[in-house]
């Protein structure tokens, strides 16, 4: 049995990295939380962990677009050996290793190429996240649909969540409308937007917050192992968390999502 | 050279930034923009050809599935006018900042310079007049920014905007100047401030020239080889240290008071010292054991226990002269200062959550504009929108706040910025809210350069502001750096790598270092070290330049190598600026070339104290007669649509109010999302259910009567908000702010003496409501010029006091909210009604007048908060809500919005005195110290048992019928659909 042991990656504008560590600390996972410059410094090596996590924030303040020049740091950076950060990334996948990228972490996923992962060559952008339909950032609950089809291992056994959006930048953009259809075709979209009511995906305001189509909020790669969502799990880690907990409105916490990882890792 | 290359939406991508500024062309201008698209101009210095083409290989700039990018004009679409927008030099371009660190990333090279600038294509019938007014008062503050503009005739015959480089050019100066004060007449020393923007008074130039002239000072200054006349930077730095924004002079003033209502006189001797420092020192006393304040008024921020492991920081800041100049830099710039007071407190804080709270003139105001003045819709959306990156890029939630409106805030708009911080309660075996820079330490300062930007903020904010105000007082924040260097700095204190920290914010370094030097007693500082932006800066500049992003460190000689080792592997820059000393001297160098030579005690303590006369003379209201004929239903829809009253959601949506995890209640509740929250509540430790609840109270209005009640009302405001989700007014500490006009008398300004008055009682209020409450403030801030000079017209805010309230709960899940949770449940009033309508806002939506403002009744109000609190704790009550602004009908609506469900109540039942209210009374008083609370019927006899003793009755229940019905006995006088009372509720602002 393996034991999980998460890396939280933070540095130039992220700033979900304590609730990130903390859930998966909840989660039962090792967590540390880990600065950029702690990898090219030599502090701290990605291949020492087997659970990477990118965190939620604004890496730049998303000037050039979001995670834009974060994705370029990683392509430009090595550790202190020499190696470059993207070939430790590339190593870390090839080992099994799980990732997840959560809003600001999603959108640094897809500029780096590591989601969807559909394309052969590995960080080939394909897809991108732009400005809400809305053109504004908002901090709104929503509800997801799992794709079941999707096989994630974070989403293992998980039907429906109902977790926060807080973007500005969450619309799916893919290079061609092939892109799109391999996305279903392959079961990639791992979470849609979907409506209250119905429970199915959706791309009626505000249910779906920022007009992605085909309601994608979260997508995996064709190995399961990586997921990266525009909604935030390591903000709904407490029951009160939830906006309608004074109503008596429960639902699964995010951790859920963690739990998952550690699980799988686990039982490795 | 300069290459311009261009990124716009590819073909197939919507520009929906285009279409949201089109969106605001049209209704915020008026104007008939068909659509807009955008081009982001990168004009890149140091390019060579086959550099360009490397730029756009690595995808650098543009995002291959979003962007086309271009070095020749990108201009297929159609579009009427092109109209160019980019920074004055010396502006803060954080996009540019990105864009530069990138390039010279891929390039492998360190001297390519980026400056950005936005280019809008716009269609549509316009005129040249209107095209330029888009730009003027819509997208270019001309302040900062300029434009260039081009018809599409003009356009076709000559494409493109020629490439500028916003850069500011200037040799390297270490001049030093003198000035010949000994030598002048009272008339030159009183322009001589004015015409350097010093604000220093006749009184205090008369101080600065006996200090030049005294025989020890000058034979030690001459041994100092300084001049006998001070320096340039000499009078810079007495300034900034002796301005009203640093030193609160008005505060600690000696008053004279008379009050003509009951002929007495009285000399106040400094409102600060005895109105808010001994009553805090007294409910500490009282406090005894249970006393959680750990550092009151003395640091950046006042700090409180939470538990043994953990402390809470918290400091309101405001941020209003800025704010009217440049609404978006302004704010921008409040929030991520004041997130610096808290990291800059004790060893330092981690940021927590924000509170903020506008002041503005109504955004719909139509009249003719005064010189200089913006439109109150701008103001708005530009203190919105810097708000909103300056905490959203931090990491910061928003979790509590308003906005208010009154048509003098036109003037100057009031933008207050809080943030709480926390702190373990001790590092590496000290305690963290103590701080102690040592002889023999370092002065290191972090973070971002120094500029001309801000230059003389502190001592601008301490005058009105006019037609010529300065430009260079007005700055952009930019919260990527700051979030890097706080990184940086709460790494370095965890490893205990400094002895003190403290912000530069207003004043610059001569604020932080010549404070810091207090408690080693001097220091020598060499501003040729500090990092410039750029050169051109006089060494008096670099002193009391107020450039953001910079905090300054006192670092033991032992952990230096350790320090600066840290800041350069995370990228933050960091310097040794010099040492602290006991030598007693405010010493400062060029360089060999002396800069300040002052006695630490003449710099410090040396103003004099201000004399002011106040008199107390009661305004003369009559009382209008109480309508009869009233439609109710449709007035309870009026009220609910005032701007005062109606849902913010629009601008709370923008605000990441979740971030860091720890949400409790957010400022959003009920079924839908959409009720108002009283006050925030969150975990600030996410293993503990300890909470932190943040409140405030704000009513300036009752000011225009009496600011005593007014304080006595925001104080209980506060603490009702507080404990209306949970909160327990025995662990509770306050935060005073406040915002006043000109409160000097003179010639300019006549009324001043009544303006002091209205500060004095507001102070008194103060002193007798926390006492009575037992809430000691631990940190507050005045701002004392809020007025407007020009066009031949003076526009003085209201006064207006922010009292923010920090609390502490055991548990989080006892936590209440404001909806309606099942049908059935029973709905009590707490606290008594009275014929309090003076300066309502129904006396307001009614143009009807009343003499009084409510009062406030403190030994009722502790005993019902206590009692809340104590039915809370046993979870017998399911929905709690304020009432204030709109009283009684306001907050039953706001309640049903957010459970959207109805009531049937009858407003008879209330207690009241007289007994025998009018409706317009029983709907609209707004009588202090009242809450509704929802019980389960099954909890009647356990939640009356708590309630013995206060005032209350239950008015009825809710119902599942979905409809809102006030009734006064068996008359129902207002009957509506919640629907349709949740749709007046946000109407108003839904943009």
């Amino acid at each position: 049995m393996a034991k999980a042991k998460a890396i939280v990656i933070t540095g130039f504008g992220t700033n979900c990295e304590q609730e990130t560590a903390f859930a998966a600390r909840q989660a039962g996972a090792q967590a540390d939380i880990v600065f950029f410059s702690d990898l090219t410094a030599g502090k701290a090596r990605l291949t020492d962990y087997n659970f990477l996590l990118f965190p939620g924030g604004f890496l730049d303040g998303d000037d050039l677009g979001a995670a834009q020049a974060a994705a370029l740091r990683w392509k430009h950076s090595a550790t202190k050996d020499g190696t470059p950060l993207i070939q430790e990334l590339d190593d870390f996948l090839t080992a099994g290793g799980l990732a997840l990228g959560i809003c600001n972490g999603f959108q640094l996923m897809v500029k780096l190429g590591l989601l969807p992962g559909a394309s052969p060559q590995r960080f080939k952008r394909e897809v991108s996240l732009s400005n809400n339909d809305s053109a504004r950032f908002e901090d709104r609950w929503v509800h997801l649909k799992v794709n079941p089809a999707a096989n994630c291992v974070f989403l293992h056994g998980l039907t429906r969540l109902y977790l926060p959006v807080r973007h500005g930048e969450g619309k799916i953009v893919a290079d061609s409308d092939e892109t799109l259809r391999r996305l279903q075709e392959k079961n990639l979209v791992a979470l849609q937007y979907s409506h209250p009511e119905t429970g199915e995906p959706t791309q009626e305001y505000p249910w779906n917050p920022n007009g992605s189509p085909l309601a994608v909020a979260g997508l995996t790669d064709p190995t399961g192992r990586i997921l990266g969502l525009m909604p935030h799990p390591e903000a709904y880690n407490h029951e009160t968390n939830h906006p309608g907990w004074t109503r008596g409105e429960t639902g699964t916490l995010g951790v859920t999502l963690f739990k998952n990882a550690v699980n799988h890792l686990e039982s490795r | 050279m300069l290459t311009r290359i261009e990124v716009s939406p590819r073909s197939g991508v919507r520009d929906v930034v285009g279409e949201g500024v089109a969106r605001k062309i049209r209704s915020e201008l008026a104007l008939a923009a068909d659509s807009v698209r955008v081009v982001k101009v990168f004009t890149v210095q140091g390019l060579e050809d086959k550099d360009v083409q490397a730029v756009v290989d690595a995808q650098a700039l543009h995002d291959p599935v979003l962007h086309r990018i271009s070095t020749t004009p990108l201009d297929e679409d159609g579009f009427d006018w092109a109209l160019e927008v980019g920074f004055r030099p010396g502006v803060t371009d954080n996009e540019g900042r990105t864009a530069q660190a990138t390039l010279n990333m891929v390039l492998g090279r360190g001297d390519v310079r980026v400056y950005t600038s936005q280019r809008y294509h716009i269609s549509g019938a316009l005129s040249r007049e209107e095209a330029a007014s888009i730009a003027k008062d819509l997208l270019a503050n001309e302040l900062i920014q300029r434009y260039e503009l081009a018809s599409r005739e003009e356009w076709d015959k000559s494409p493109g905007f020629a490439p500028f480089a916003a850069q500011v050019t200037g040799a390297s100066v270490s001049e030093v100047a003198t000035i010949p004060i000994g030598d002048m007449t009272d008339a030159e020393l009183a322009a001589f401030s004015r015409e350097n923007t010093l604000a220093l008074s006749l009184a205090e130039m008369h101080e600065i020239q006996s200090y030049f002239s005294d025989p020890s000072v000058a034979a030690r200054r001459a041994a100092a080889k300084a001049p006998a006349q001070p320096t340039d930077a000499e009078m810079e730095a007495l300034a900034q240290t002796w301005s009203e924004h640093c030193k609160h002079k008005i505060f600690n003033a000696k008053i004279h008071y008379r009050n003509q209502e009951n002929g007495r006189s009285e000399i106040v001797d400094s409102l600060f010292k005895t109105c808010i420092q001994d009553s805090t020192k007294r409910i500490r006393e009282a406090k005894g054991e249970k006393d959680f304040c750990l550092s009151v008024f003395k640091d950046n921020a006042g700090v409180i226990k939470i538990d043994d492991e953990l402390s809470a920081c918290i400091k309101v800041e405001t941020h209003n002269s800025p704010s009217a100049l440049d609404p978006y830099g302004g704010a921008l710039t409040g929030i991520v200062g004041v997130n610096r007071d808290p990291m800059g407190t004790g060893l330092g804080a981690n940021l927590l959550c924000n509170t903020d709270v506008f002041c503005f003139a109504s955004p719909f105001f139509e009249g003719e504009l005064p010189p200089r003045l913006l439109h109150p819709r701008r103001v708005f959306e530009g203190v919105r929108e810097g708000v909103e990156h300056g905490g959203n890029k931090s990491g910061v939630p928003t979790v509590n706040g308003s906005i208010l409106f009154d048509e003098r805030y036109l003037g100057k708009p009031l933008v207050y910025c809080g943030t709480v911080g926390t702190m373990p309660a001790a590092v590496q075996g000290r305690p963290s809210h103590e701080k102690a820079a040592l002889p023999g330490d370092y002065i290191v300062m972090a973070g971002g350069r120094i500029g001309k930007d801000g230059i003389h903020g502190a001592t601008f904010s301490s005058e009105e502001l006019h037609e010529h105000s300065p430009a260079t007082a007005v700055q952009i924040g930019d919260p990527i750096t700051q979030r890097r260097m706080y990184d940086c700095l709460m790494r370095a204190r965890d490893l205990g790598l400094y002895n003190a920290i403290t912000d530069n914010g207003a004043g610059g370094l001569s604020s932080s270092v010549g404070e810091m030097a207090q408690d080693p007693g001097g220091c020598d500082l060499d501003l040729a070290k500090a990092p410039l932006k750029y050169d051109g800066l006089r060494p008096w500049e670099i002193l009391v330049s107020e450039a953001q992003e910079r905090m300054t460190m006192a670092v033991p000689p032992e952990r230096i190598d350790a320090f600066l080792d840290l800041a350069k592997e995370m990228g933050v820059e960091a310097t040794v600026l010099g040492t602290f000393n006991d030598s007693g001297v405010f010493h400062v160098r060029y360089g060999e070339k002396l800069v300040t030579w002052l006695d630490m005690d003449f710099l410090h303590e040396g103003a004099p104290q201000m004399e002011l006369s106040a008199v107390w003379e009661r305004p003369k209201v009559e009382a209008s007669a109480l309508p009869s004929d009233l439609d109710h239903k449709n007035l309870l829809r009026r009220m609910l649509g005032r701007l005062n009253i109606c849902s913010k959601a629009y601008v709370i949506r923008q605000y990441d109010h979740e971030v860091q995890g720890g949400s409790v209640i957010k400022p959003l509740v009920g079924v839908l999302r959409d009720g108002p929250g009283d006050a925030g509540v969150l975990r600030p430790k996410l293993g503990s259910e300890a909470g932190l609840v943040l409140s405030h109270g704000i009513c300036p209005r009752y000011g225009d009567l009496d600011a005593y009640w007014m304080m006595a009302l925001a104080i209980d405001e506060a603490v009702r908000n507080a404990v209306a989700v949970g909160g327990d007014i025995d662990y509770m500490a306050g935060v005073d702010n406040f915002c006043w006009c000109d409160p000097v008398a003179s010639e300019a300004n006549p009324d001043g003496a009544y303006k002091l008055a209205q500060l004095v009682r507001a102070n008194r209020a103060l002193a007798h409501f926390c006492t009575a409450y037992g809430v000691p403030c631990i940190s507050g801030k005045d701002s004392m010029k809020n007025d407007y000079k020009g066009g031949g017209k003076t526009i003085s805010i209201p006064p207006t006091v922010l009292f923010s309230c920090l609390g502490v709960i055991p548990d989080v899940r006892k936590a209440m909210s404001s909806d309606f949770k099942h049908p059935g449940d029973l709905i009590y009033v707490l606290g008594r009604t009275l014929p309090e309508l003076g300066k309502s806002e129904a006396a307001d939506e009614l143009g009807l007048s009343f003499p009084e403002p409510p009062q406030v009744d403190a030994l009722a109000n502790r005993r019902l908060y206590r009692a809340v609190h104590q039915a809370a704790g046993r979870g017998l009550i399911t929905a709690c809500h304020d009432l204030s602004d709109g009283g009684l009908a306001v907050a039953l609506a706001e309640m049903a919005i957010g459970g959207r469900l109805g009531c049937n109540v009858d407003l008879q039942k209330a207690p009241a005195s007289p007994a025998q209210l009018h409706p317009l009374e029983l709907l609209y008083s707004e009588s202090a110290g009242r809450l509704i609370a929802t019980v389960r019927p099954e909890n009647k006899t356990a939640f009356e048992s708590c309630i013995t003793g206060c005032a209350a009755a239950c008015l009825g229940s809710v119902t599942s019928n979905a409809d809102v019905t006030l009734r006064v006995g068996e008359t129902t006088i207002v009957e509506d659909e919640v629907l349709s009372v949740a749709k007046a509720f946000q109407s108003t602002l839904d943009w």
